[in-house]
């Protein structure tokens, strides 16, 4: 590639489509016009998606790289369009989401001296980026980005911050741009040890009562195929967290269920009695452990993770297995030894059984008149034939639609786990659905989280973008509420909420909506909302005080997994 | 239980790192003890020398995310019995006071100090040693009323015959080949 000269501006706009975005969310403002100008001569290579506020660009960008693996991209401004950035950051970095933000920053002399919209987000957001960096002269700019998306992308991913000064912007450079393929000090993926893959194999060999927990890593190192294959041989039943939702397919007879807080009752009360665990790309969070120090007692743990600093970090692992899943499950799958274990399957089957009849029935087929959130899920997932990618926001519609989605392929499920970000589903709907533009992209939200980045509706009808949106309205902040009542002798501080009227809302911003407020109307209604040609609001009012079974109480073991209150 | 552990980060030198490294503490509520940084014997490694009072499950884990900083080469932990180490002290005392009897002087030559300066209103002592010893010379002198006293973070090398960093650079060189 010959060198020619450009301005900074010109130069961040090159290396972008350089490393082939396609999608920009952002927000301009001062600090950042010289980029957002040169951004102007570029609209037809790439498309830039104006959000409503900063934290829409953000999570709208972690949608887009959760669906389609690439880094997503922010522009904002300095001082409060990078600080609104924060959240969507922090929430991106606890679950692994590669994003380039590129943030503008006052003109390098003014650094530090509390100039207008200045504000040290370099600092700021040290602790919640993989990597971060402010570039003060234009010569920096083709070498900071080609590091940034490198940074971003590689081992286990995460958010990367590039803060721009606005006389870097300006000045010129003779650009000229190289991929980075390494970094001295980063080594992104350790190299595997066949010595420990072959340890790992023979206890796999012996086990009598195997668990194989999956999280995103399987989904990070599209090790969907290895998982699969790996879990075939062996006849080992796999269980996922939040994030590895949809890396093996709903129905996959192996396919055990949900981890954690509200998983299924099989794999929480069996994961005591396992005498092996093999955890692959997953990090023990507590949601999923529940009490610790009674976790997977009488298992060995083989811990299949790219993240050294994951090993031994809640729960000791006899074999820890370093490398990309991809890899290592296709190592492991070449050394063990077909089996089946078919009764300890059937105990999962058994749980199952229990489940159904206490809960999930009741959930999805209710009898009562008021709507539930699984009959709303169960509907919406049959009618998109299990094959919408799912986005949802934080708290109890959020286990409901994890629990009863189903899935069939995939990169299906868009959701924030480590952070629970409410106010994460809309914006990172519209990311989701740039990101995947041929399939439905259903966000199943709730009152409360709706609220909190309601604006994008406003992006999503200007770009329209056609997400198909559910609000499951209790009136409640729904999940605190549920521990108000089960641990706090139901003192409901501050978590009713009196509504706007989210369809006139929604057609103020030109989007069409209807309500559901009776279960006659609902099939007809969630219909009416897949078939519609563009973005379409379906309110549903659901059961006001209605509950999220399983449930393992903080600090209680997994097998203390409740199925009703007190039980 | 808790002890006296020392790490030492090697990293490349960018501006910021120091503040990416104390995060790690920061997060953990655990204090630095003291802290030492320059440039190590290979050209733009920069060195890092940290002290801190935690258990041993929680060094593990606090040099395993300094390690997961990117501008990070190596992180490594030791306790106190594995490194030969240093600090450095200096002691501001009123020369009229080692003229006015010998006790100073004493002190200073039995204690392996020396004498860096001396003007006629003060001189200033240095001592190298543990922070028992520069501690110890601190109670000795203050007898005679120290006017200033200051302690350097910690120096360290270990007792080990392989020297582990230029080990791991050539392992990691390799790896980072065999990526391409």
């Amino acid at each position: 590639m010959t060198k020619r000269k450009v301005t900074g501006s010109q130069a961040v706009i090159l290396s972008l489509l350089e490393e082939g975005v396609d999608t920009i969310f952002g927000y301009p403002g001062g600090a950042i016009m010289p980029i957002y100008d040169a951004l102007y001569d570029f609209d037809k290579h790439v498309e830039h998606i104006l959000t409503r506020h900063e934290q829409g660009a953000v999570h709208a960008a972690q949608g887009y790289a959760r669906v389609t693996g690439k880094a997503g991209v922010c522009f904002v401004t300095s001082g409060p369009g990078a600080t609104n950035l924060i959240t969507g950051i922090a929430d991106a970095m606890i679950d692994s989401t590669p994003l380039v933000c590129i943030s503008g920053q006052v003109a390098s002399p003014l650094l530090g001296t509390d100039a207008f919209q200045e504000s040290d987000v370099v600092g700021i957001s040290m602790p919640i980026t993989k990597w971060n960096y402010q570039i003060t002269s234009p010569e920096e700019i083709p070498e900071a980005i080609a590091q940034a998306f490198y940074i971003a992308r590689s081992g286990r991913p995460g958010p990367v911050l590039i803060d721009i000064t606005k006389d870097a912007q300006f000045a010129e450079l003779e650009f000229e741009y190289k991929k980075c393929r390494k970094v001295r000090s980063y080594v992104p993926e350790p190299r595997i040890d066949p010595f420990k893959v072959k340890e790992a194999a023979e206890i796999i060999d012996e086990a009598k009562k195997p668990m194989l927990l999956f999280g995103q890593g399987v989904i990070i190192g599209q090790a969907e195929e290895e998982l699969k294959a790996f879990v075939e041989k062996t006849g080992i039943p796999a269980a996922w967290t939040l994030l590895g939702l949809s890396a093996l397919p709903s129905d996959h007879p192996l396919n055990v269920g949900m981890l954690g807080m509200h998983g299924n009752y099989g794999p929480n009360l069996l994961t005591n009695e396992a005498d092996l665990i093999i955890a692959v790309g997953m990090r023990f969070d507590d949601r999923v452990t529940g009490k610790v120090s009674t976790y997977a007692e009488k298992a060995k743990i083989i811990h299949l993770e790219i993240d050294p600093s994951e090993i031994n970090k809640i729960k000791k692992a006899d074999v820890a297995v370093l490398g990309n899943s991809k890899k290592t499950l296709k190592m492991l799958t070449d050394l063990v030894k077909p089996n089946k274990h078919d009764e300890w399957l059937s105990r999962f089957r058994e749980c199952d059984k229990i489940e159904n009849d206490k809960i999930i029935h009741n959930e999805l087929f209710p009898t009562k008149p008021g709507l539930t959130m699984g009959e709303v899920v169960r509907i919406a997932g049959d009618k998109t034939n299990h094959e919408a990618i799912l986005v949802t926001d934080v708290g109890q519609h959020q286990m409901i639609a994890s629990r009863y989605f189903k899935f069939r392929q995939p990169r299906s499920n868009v959701t924030s786990g480590g952070l629970g970000t409410m106010g994460f589903g809309l914006p990172a709907s519209m990311g989701a659905q740039l990101g995947a533009p041929d399939r439905t992209v259903i966000a199943v939200i709730g009152d409360g989280g709706f609220q909190m980045t309601i604006q994008e509706l406003g992006t999503i009808a200007q770009n329209k973008l056609p997400v198909k949106i559910i609000v499951l309205n209790n009136n409640f902040l729904g999940m605190v509420r549920q521990w108000q009542q089960l641990f706090f002798e139901k003192r409901y501080s501050f978590t009713e909420l009196q509504n706007p009227d989210f369809i006139t809302i929604g057609k103020g911003f030109g989007i069409e909506g209807h309500k559901v407020e009776h279960r006659e109307d609902l099939d007809s209604g969630i219909q009416k909302m897949i078939d519609h040609d563009g973005p379409y609001l379906l309110e549903v009012v659901i059961e006001k005080e209605d509950n999220v079974f399983p449930m393992v109480p903080t600090g209680a073991s997994v097998s203390d997994v409740m199925l009703e209150p007190n039980s | 239980m808790k002890k006296e552990y020392i790490i030492t980060v090697y990293s490349e030198n960018h501006i910021g790192l120091l503040t990416r490294i104390t995060i790690v503490f920061t997060r953990r509520k655990v204090n630095l003890e003291s802290l030492t940084v320059s440039e190590s014997a290979i050209s733009g490694v920069y060195k890092f020398t940290i002290v801190v009072n935690t258990t041993e499950e929680q060094i593990v884990k606090i040099v395993g995310q300094i390690e997961k900083i990117i501008d990070v080469l190596k992180a490594f932990y030791h306790t106190n019995k594995e490194m030969i180490y240093q600090e450095i002290a200096l002691y501001k005392v009123h020369t009229e006071s080692l003229y006015e009897d010998n006790t100073i002087e004493k002190v200073v030559r039995n204690s392996g100090a020396r004498i860096l300066e001396i003007t006629k209103e003060y001189t200033v002592i240095e001592k190298t040693g543990h922070k028992e010893e520069t501690q110890a010379l601190f109670e000795e002198l203050n007898k005679f009323k120290v006017m200033q006293f200051i302690r350097s973070g910690r120096v360290a090398i270990t007792r080990d015959p392989i020297e582990r960093l230029s080990e791991f650079l050539k392992e990691r060189d390799a790896l980072l080949e065999s990526l391409d």
